[in-house]
């Protein structure tokens, strides 16, 4: 899309023909959205397609380096390796959209987890666990949180907060699992809102706000967890399953159905539906090969989860998609659906292209980048309650080490860009595949040192960093 | 060129100081609806607070604002937006992540059942666009990144129109733009007074004050110097009257063109 074709098109003749927005119904055949796609490409607009390269790439490496990576085993594991990188870069794209960075969502994961490990192991009476002290400090944290939410006007956040305030403060349903998973995903929004506050109403750069927290929630952590080494967390099964249990192969193909059936169904409807209304449209061709695509993958990769990997069936039989990776697909699925269709969502992405237009516009900057660290930090909970499944524990330096930067690594892989603006809730998604793949394929390899592993990271993340850099720079010189 | 006798919008005895300085003596400017008014004045000579003054960003130490006769008070950008005064700034206020639709639409997106209605907002900024006669533009899906300098320009003044907006402040529309786009959004201009809108223009470039507005008002370091007909004046008398104040017997007077400078 250069300067060059469009001047031409002002000034010459063909001005007419292209009268009354005559592109507007968008390319109506396939070669015509391809090589639009092909001109996006060019011009910078790189999407998804670096990550899938690489995800191709990677996989054929291992697969030739090791028989065992294909191995029905090493996919399962691979899914659950990628969970908490994927969750935690979910949340994280938020705040990537508006610019800013998260430096603490890693620290955050691990001290939101020992609150559930804490409550659980404690049946519930976290006052008994903190010691009074700590206990009022929480308390009294969890309603300046609530307090700046308000401010915020940022409702949805009050009531998540008030009532793990509540279930803390009365230690009514904190000793159940979904109750302990409920007060330590609240706290993680607490935290974000306080992060928020530091950044968006103080004013101090996210880079140091977050930095200092990412000390800060380490202490915390280790507060928490007191003189033990770790909370074992393996004794309670709900969560204990969420990385190590698996979806039934039946309930595993009925959600393969709905899932990518309503994607199906719901992209066809609208192409249909926007063009008999004279709006813009992907060709009928182009939604039913992606969700073809969609689904030629994750059937592939369902069949094959859904394959017997116990080395022992009779005794104990091991099939099906671990429960993680449902869950990463309704996360996935939400918040795509608040990014794309609700207001919030677009001014994220106006904050991020523009912060002055935005608020000229009207948009309540606080407000939104109060709101992404709280997502942000809330998804990072998630991610450290994954992590405390897949250990069987939370151990002190829980979200830890390079927990962060492999999920601002997995964001920035799948598309979303440093530079704010440009993402989506899926490129956390095919990113963490990417990041996880890394370390899983190495380990497989025979005499590679670790030390291979840090700098082949590095370099994956370097490639994708300048990946965006260059796009960025190639789609302003259009 | 429909003549009105009412202005829209005037302002009568507009003072304004920042401190010691006073920036804003005594200006009586007014705006009429279907015509295109232009601000002209050299670099200080306070253009910019008169427009400031006028979006509410600013308040006024002394002086009357009316708009369509009746005295109002402008505390900011919001109070004009609501009577329906819009300012397109010099540094397009655009999100270039966004496609056109989703910038005209910024921060007053329409839902259907809390939900943003992609189809109502496509099919109102078609609307507009095709009522301003752009054709410039080959989708209103098309990210802003992707357009020129004044296909840019073109979709920050068509949001501004958008809103049944009464008066339209362009703060240098044409100022970084090529020969044949300042051709387009000239064109532009003037189809939105003809549209009925009034249409304030301020610009350092003659030709394009020329061609385009209806009346000239100059401010001469912070005092409106003339206020005349564009077709009673020549290129080489407004650039008098920016440069001096005056220009044969329009303008300040001697005394009080002196008394400015110091």
């Amino acid at each position: 899309m250069t300067t060059d074709q469009t001047g031409a098109k002002e000034s010459g003749p063909s001005d007419l023909a292209q009268a009354d927005f005559a592109r507007d119904a968008g390319s109506s055949t396939l070669s015509d959205y391809v090589r639009d796609y092909i001109s996006r490409v060019r011009g910078g607009e790189v999407g998804a397609l670096p990550a899938v390269l690489g995800l191709i790439v990677l996989a054929l490496i291992f697969s030739r380096a090791s028989d065992r990576f294909l191995s029905v085993f090493n996919l399962a594991n691979l899914v659950s390796q990628a969970g908490i990188t994927v969750l935690i870069a979910m949340g994280l794209v938020f705040v990537l959209l508006l610019g800013e960075i998260d430096l603490a969502a890693g620290t955050a994961s691990g001290a939101c987890a020992s609150i559930m490990g804490l409550a659980l192991v404690n049946k519930g009476d976290l006052h008994k666990a903190f010691g009074t002290t700590v206990w009022v400090i929480v308390l009294l944290f969890l309603v300046a949180a609530i307090v700046i939410a308000v401010m915020s006007r940022l409702w949805i956040a009050v009531g998540i907060i008030a009532l793990a305030g509540l279930m803390i403060l009365t230690s009514v349903g904190t000793g159940n699992e979904i109750g302990a998973i409920y007060v330590a995903v609240s706290a993680g929004v607490g935290i974000g809102i306080m992060t928020g506050f530091l950044v968006s109403r103080i004013g101090i750069p996210s880079f140091v706000v977050t930095l200092a927290l990412f000390l800060g929630w380490q202490g915390v952590l280790l507060q928490f967890i007191g003189t033990g080494s770790a909370i074992s967390t393996s004794n309670f099964n709900l969560i204990n399953n969420i990385s190590n249990g698996n979806l039934p192969p039946l309930l595993g193909w009925i959600l393969f159905v709905v899932v990518v059936g309503g994607y199906a169904a719901f992209t066809l409807w609208r192409s249909v539906q926007r063009r008999s209304e004279g709006l813009s449209a992907d060709p009928v061709a182009v939604v039913l090969l992606r969700a073809g695509g969609l689904a030629l993958v994750s059937g592939i990769g369902l069949f094959f989860l859904n394959q017997e990997r116990s080395p022992n069936p009779a005794t104990n039989s091991i099939k099906g998609a671990p429960y993680v990776l449902p869950i990463i697909i309704m996360l996935m699925i939400f918040w795509t659906f608040v990014l794309t269709k609700t207001r919030f969502g677009r001014y994220v992405y106006a904050v991020g292209g523009n912060a002055e237009a935005a608020r000229r516009a009207g948009v309540d900057l606080r407000r939104i980048r109060t709101a992404a660290f709280a997502i942000g930090a809330g998804m990072a909970a998630f991610g450290g309650i994954v992590q405390a499944s897949r250990l069987g524990s939370v151990p002190s330096d829980a979200g830890g080490g390079n927990t962060l930067l492999y999920a601002v690594a997995a964001a920035v892989i799948g598309g979303t860009s440093l530079f704010g603006g440009r993402g989506r809730a899926r490129d956390a998604v095919i990113g963490g595949l990417v990041i996880a793949m890394i370390p899983n394929g190495l380990g497989l390899l025979p005499n590679l040192p670790s030390s291979a592993n840090f700098m082949i990271t590095m370099l994956v993340l370097l490639l994708a960093a300048s990946v965006d850099a260059l796009s960025r720079r190639r789609s302003a010189a259009s | 060129m429909v003549v009105a006798s009412n202005p829209i919008l005037s302002m009568t005895g507009i003072n304004k100081s920042f401190g010691p300085v006073h920036v804003l003596h005594d200006i009586d400017f007014a705006v009429y609806p279907g015509e295109v008014t232009a601000l002209v004045g050299d670099n200080g000579a306070g253009k910019t607070t008169l427009v400031k003054c006028v979006s509410g960003i600013y308040g006024v130490d002394s002086g009357e604002i009316r708009f369509n006769g009746e005295p109002v008070n402008v505390h900011g950008p919001r109070d004009a937006a609501a009577l329906g005064i819009e300012v397109v700034y010099q540094d397009l206020a655009l999100c270039d992540n966004l496609d056109i639709v989703q910038n005209m639409f910024l921060g007053r997106e329409e839902r259907r059942a809390g939900l943003l209605d992609e189809g109502l907002m496509e099919r109102r900024s078609r609307d507009v666009l095709s009522s301003l006669s752009v054709r410039t533009v080959k989708s209103v899906r098309q990210v802003v990144s992707s357009l020129s300098g004044g296909q840019r320009q073109t979709v920050a003044i068509a949001k501004s129109v958008l809103w049944n907006s009464k008066v339209v402040l362009l703060d240098e529309p044409t100022a970084a733009l090529g020969v044949a786009q300042t051709e387009q959004v000239l064109a532009l201009v003037r189809r939105l007074a003809d549209q009925g809108l009034g249409v304030v223009l301020i610009s350092h470039n003659m030709n394009d004050v020329l061609q385009v507005s209806d009346r000239i008002a100059t401010l001469y370091l912070g005092r409106l110097a003339a206020e005349v007909k564009a077709k009673d004046v020549t290129h080489a008398q407004v650039v008098e009257l920016i440069t001096t104040g005056r220009s044969g017997d329009i303008g300040l007077r001697p005394a009080e063109a002196a008394a400015t400078t110091i």
